[in-house]
């Protein structure tokens, strides 16, 4: 065999098994998104129907559920507003540790990454109580708060990292050209580090919205995400399995857009930079 | 003539623009601090005194009362032990499968792009939404596609969650969490350097060597990682049982997080859930000890 | 006018002491060379001037006002950085003007100041591009520009054409010549590479180890090194050094054995050499010559870089030394060869064990 042609039967191969391993990973969101386009009947249909005329239906369904919007609602609102609080509280701290070290810099760090071991269940006890006491059961504020917390060490730790990788040169230019600290955060410092700082936001947001202990724990029905309401088609009554694939369908495209987006990111993120 | 200067004063730190940067890290502290330190002080407090909701009377100090009936309990050993099998399972069958699909993923085909796309989707779904895809229109004993598939192969149906309900939660978590090692994985491969492996070849080493000798001692530290951060999520997995098994039949999918859980919500015993929420960040700062270590090794501040 | 006087500049770090005492003059108009090894300080010592960092202590003054704590952009001066520093989220308009918007100019003159450096620099088709989109020489020189927009007392140059290739390289090279021959400001101009600093300076300053070694015109450096470093420094391919015995010494001349036992006369001031001192010889590629007939020394060829113009040829001598010849592109000389080489005495440099240079009895003049 040629050299040229056991290269083109290895490149064959490997496309599709590349392929191959592709599609058995994402069938089964396949098969949820095609349901959600079916009757309920074909749903449960034997043998599988691929071939139907799809509906939207439980789409409809969905949209005329009140409920369903103020869930949606409520997941936006609570991974929106945690990433937000979480980047007001970490841009100052990565900047200060990015540009002004000192020796407790790197111990403040690693510390902070050493909050993000601590297991839920570990603290769950005495949240529950805090928050039965202090009236923050099944509100966006007491999860909104949750959230902030738990993925403020990883925003803290990638905008740090995005600080660090500017080009220490690129603020020494501007601070020649007469920028005063804060002309030169919000006119060189932010605008360079933009991307950064949009797909650390990304990657909060992923985390808050998929996030599935807490809001399982901590809320019922007024502020209840998605992730929350997914958990109710779990009851043998609510065995709607073409609707659950419509919200489930809705629930999940943004994030999972946000999701391709971001990969990059994803992995500095959850690594802890560990791996690049 | 003076000697020449070791140190080359560009790299130096210098900050002639002194900012007070206490005012800017202390809030962030501020919050981690009180977060860390509170909950886990009430649940060590807990954990040492007799509080149970349901029978507000019985309280006071306890001593190690409640460490002492958990750990005499079965439930307590069974649900570590479920644990362990659990993440025990997930962490080889992801960082194996992983490993493979980095390896292919990192070669040229086409198509690529969008298939790596395709294979990390499953990381971004919510695990409530995993957990019932995989429970109702897969593994569903009577209308479920794999009953179907083996029905069809004269195989007769199987009911997942009734007769192999650990390797069906097992099944669904590694789905979930495949694409991240996958992803993690493939980062690491893509920054081998190129060279070696060209040098390798040069010696004479085929793909399997390249692979034995070269790419997974590259891999090696990636991997260290990768297991920390999916153990320690792992000791946590909480929405997968909650949906599908409700930690049944009996005990069987029963984890330490599920355990804690009903322990406190169904029970009301604050006391006893709390002793058993310490076993777990104990469980968890053996491993966390590692981890700190190795990323410590690569931040340089 | 625009003058830069330093007064026992110093810069201690908690470690290590980087500038050990710099006192320097610079002149209106002049084009000032920093130029040594890497870690002699040489950048340190331009941002010091920049006000990037600190001054432990001495004076920095700029037209005589003292300017120690004024901050970088109050000091008059612009900064050309190593990797350019462009702001990458701006056009090249922007990046030109971004000083004057930060300074409140208003808009309409911002615009009109970077069309008229832009149209110095020749960047005009560029000025709504984005940094990325430009080649390493534009990026260059969108950096001059962003300087130049300035219109700054005194420019600093920290190695701005080090990351660019060698063909354009030299070309930016005679650009920021022809650039300081019209603006005619004052330019301090950092560099590790001696043909920018030769090529360039009015004056070199030559630093080793955070103190200046000498400061001098080009020709000045070549000619008449104060001490070994720089006569070693200055020069491709460098100075030849051999460690000779000084067997005769009067008012005109000292006579010195080479270690293969030749002698020669170099027409040096006796100063404090006396008989069975051992000294070094210094003598420049460019001097030594092969000849037959007037032959001093012979050694064998052991290597033979024939760069087509000129070539270089490395010979081992009886003593073990080794020495670099500078012929023509079309000599007949082969590897092994043996060669007869002339060593000129009037051509050579004699230093005293301490490393500093004999005078010689009669200076040569700089240019003929």
């Amino acid at each position: 065999m040629s050299s040229a042609s056991s290269k083109r039967y290895r490149y064959l191969f490997v496309t599709v098994l590349g392929w191959l391993a592709a599609a058995l990973l994402f069938f089964p969101i396949f098969w949820m998104v095609l349901t959600s386009f079916k009757t309920e009947v074909e749903a449960i249909a034997l043998p599988p129907k691929l071939f139907f005329q799809p509906t939207f239906e439980n789409y409809i369904t969905i949209q005329e559920r009140a409920d369903y919007f103020s869930f949606a609602m409520n997941s936006i609102v609570i991974s929106v507003g945690s990433t937000l609080l979480a980047l007001i509280l970490a841009i100052p701290a990565a900047y200060a540790m990015a540009f002004f070290p000192t020796k407790r810099t790197k111990g403040t760090l690693l510390w902070m990454l050493s909050t993000k071991m601590l297991p839920p269940v570990g603290v769950l006890v005495p949240i529950y109580l805090l928050f039965r006491d202090s009236n923050l059961l099944d509100t966006r504020i007491g999860l909104t708060i949750i959230y902030t917390l738990i993925n403020l060490p990883i925003v803290v730790w990638m905008i740090y990292t995005f600080f660090k990788d500017v080009p220490k040169d690129i603020l020494e230019a501007g601070r020649m050209d007469g920028a005063s600290p804060k002309q030169e955060v919000f006119h060189v410092l932010m605008p360079l580090s933009l991307p950064g700082i949009a797909s650390t936001a990304l990657l909060a947001i992923i985390l808050s919205w998929n996030e599935a202990f807490w809001s399982l724990n901590l809320t019922t029905t007024n502020a209840a995400p998605l992730t929350t309401f997914i958990a109710s088609f779990s009851s043998p009554q609510g065995l709607f399995w073409a609707q659950l694939s419509a919200a489930s369908t809705l629930a999940i495209a943004p994030i999972l857009i946000f999701g391709w987006l971001s990969q990059r990111q994803l992995v500095r993120g959850l690594t802890f930079g560990a791996v690049k | 003539m003076s000697s020449t200067l070791a140190v080359k004063p560009h790299n130096t730190k210098t900050s002639k623009r002194q900012v007070a940067t206490l005012p800017l890290v202390a809030p962030s502290v501020l919050v981690l601090l009180i977060w860390m330190i509170v909950p886990l002080l009430m649940t060590l407090w807990f954990s040492l005194q007799r509080y149970n909701l349901l029978n507000p009377a019985n309280t006071g100090f306890a001593g190690l009362n409640n460490y002492i009936s958990l750990l005499s309990t079965s439930s307590l050993w069974i649900s570590i032990f479920n644990t362990l099998v659990l993440v025990g399972s997930v962490l080889v069958i992801t960082i194996a499968l992983g490993t493979l699909l980095a390896v292919l993923f990192n070669e040229e085909f086409w198509g690529r792009s969008i298939a790596r796309l395709l294979a990390i989707a499953p990381f971004f779904v919510m695990p409530t939404v995993s957990a019932l895809i995989w429970k109702n229109m897969l593994m569903h004993p009577v209308n479920g596609l794999f009953a179907f598939v083996t029905r069809s192969l004269g195989l007769g149906s199987i009911d997942w969650f009734a007769q192999y309900p650990m390797l069906s939660v097992i099944l669904i978590v590694s789905w979930e969490w495949l694409p991240f090692a996958l992803l993690i994985l493939l980062t690491a491969i893509q920054s081998l350097d190129h060279e070696q492996v060209e040098a390798a070849r040069m010696d004479g080493a085929k793909s399997t060597a390249i692979f034995r000798f070269i790419t997974l001692p590259h891999l090696g530290r990636a991997i260290a990682v990768l297991a920390m951060i999916e153990m320690i999520f792992f000791l946590t997995i909480f929405a997968e049982i909650f949906v599908t098994t409700s930690g049944g039949p009996g005990l069987a999918t029963t984890n330490l997080a599920y355990f804690i859980y009903l322990r406190a919500l169904f029970e009301f015993d604050v006391g006893g859930a709390s002793a058993a929420g310490l076993i777990a960040v104990i469980l968890a700062n053996i491993v966390a000890i590692f981890l700190m270590r190795l990323v410590a090794r690569n931040l340089d501040v | 006018m625009s003058t830069v006087t330093l007064r026992d500049i110093r810069k201690r770090y908690t470690d290590a002491d980087v500038i050990k005492g710099v006192d320097l003059d610079i002149n209106d108009g002049e084009f000032v060379v920093f130029v040594g090894p890497s870690g002699c300080g040489k950048s340190t010592l331009l941002r010091m001037i920049a006000g990037l960092e600190e001054i432990t202590s001495g004076d920095l003054l700029i037209d005589s006002d003292r300017m120690n704590d004024v901050p970088p952009d109050k000091r008059g001066l612009a900064m050309v950085f190593q990797t350019y520093a462009l702001y990458p989220h701006m056009t090249v308009a922007e990046n030109m003007a971004f000083s004057l918007r930060l300074a409140g100019v208003p808009k309409a003159r911002r615009h009109e100041r970077a069309q008229d450096v832009a149209r110095i620099l020749q960047l005009e088709p560029l000025l709504n591009r984005k940094p990325r989109a430009l080649s390493g020489g534009q990026r260059q020189r969108v950096a001059i520009g962003r300087a130049l927009v300035r219109n700054p007392k005194v420019f600093l140059f920290d190695e701005p054409l080090s990351n660019l290739d060698a063909a354009l390289r030299v070309q930016m090279r005679i650009e920021l010549a022809s650039l300081h021959d019209t603006l005619k400001s004052t330019m301090i101009y950092v560099t590790h590479d001696q043909v920018e600093a030769m090529t360039l300076a009015d004056k070199i300053v030559v630093l080793q180890g955070g103190v200046i070694e000498q400061v001098g015109s080009p020709l000045d450096l070549y000619h008449h090194p104060h001490n070994l470093f720089v006569a070693g420094f200055i020069g491709s391919p460098r100075m030849n050094f051999l460690t000779v015995t000084v067997t005769d010494v009067n008012s005109s001349a000292t006579t010195v054995k080479l270690p293969g036992g030749e002698t020669i006369s170099i027409p040096v001031q006796p100063r404090n050499l006396a008989v069975g001192d051992r000294p070094t010889l210094g003598i420049r590629p460019e001097h030594l010559r092969f000849d037959r007939t007037n032959a001093t020394i012979h050694g064998e060829v052991k290597v033979v870089e024939r760069l087509g113009g000129e070539t270089f040829a490395y010979v081992n001598l009886p003593g073990g030394d080794t020495m670099v010849v500078k012929t023509d592109g079309d000599t007949p000389v082969q590897l092994h060869d043996q060669v007869p080489i002339y060593l000129n005495g009037d051509r050579c440099h004699l230093f005293d064990p301490q490393g500093m240079t004999i005078p010689r009895a009669e200076l040569r003049p700089l240019t003929v």
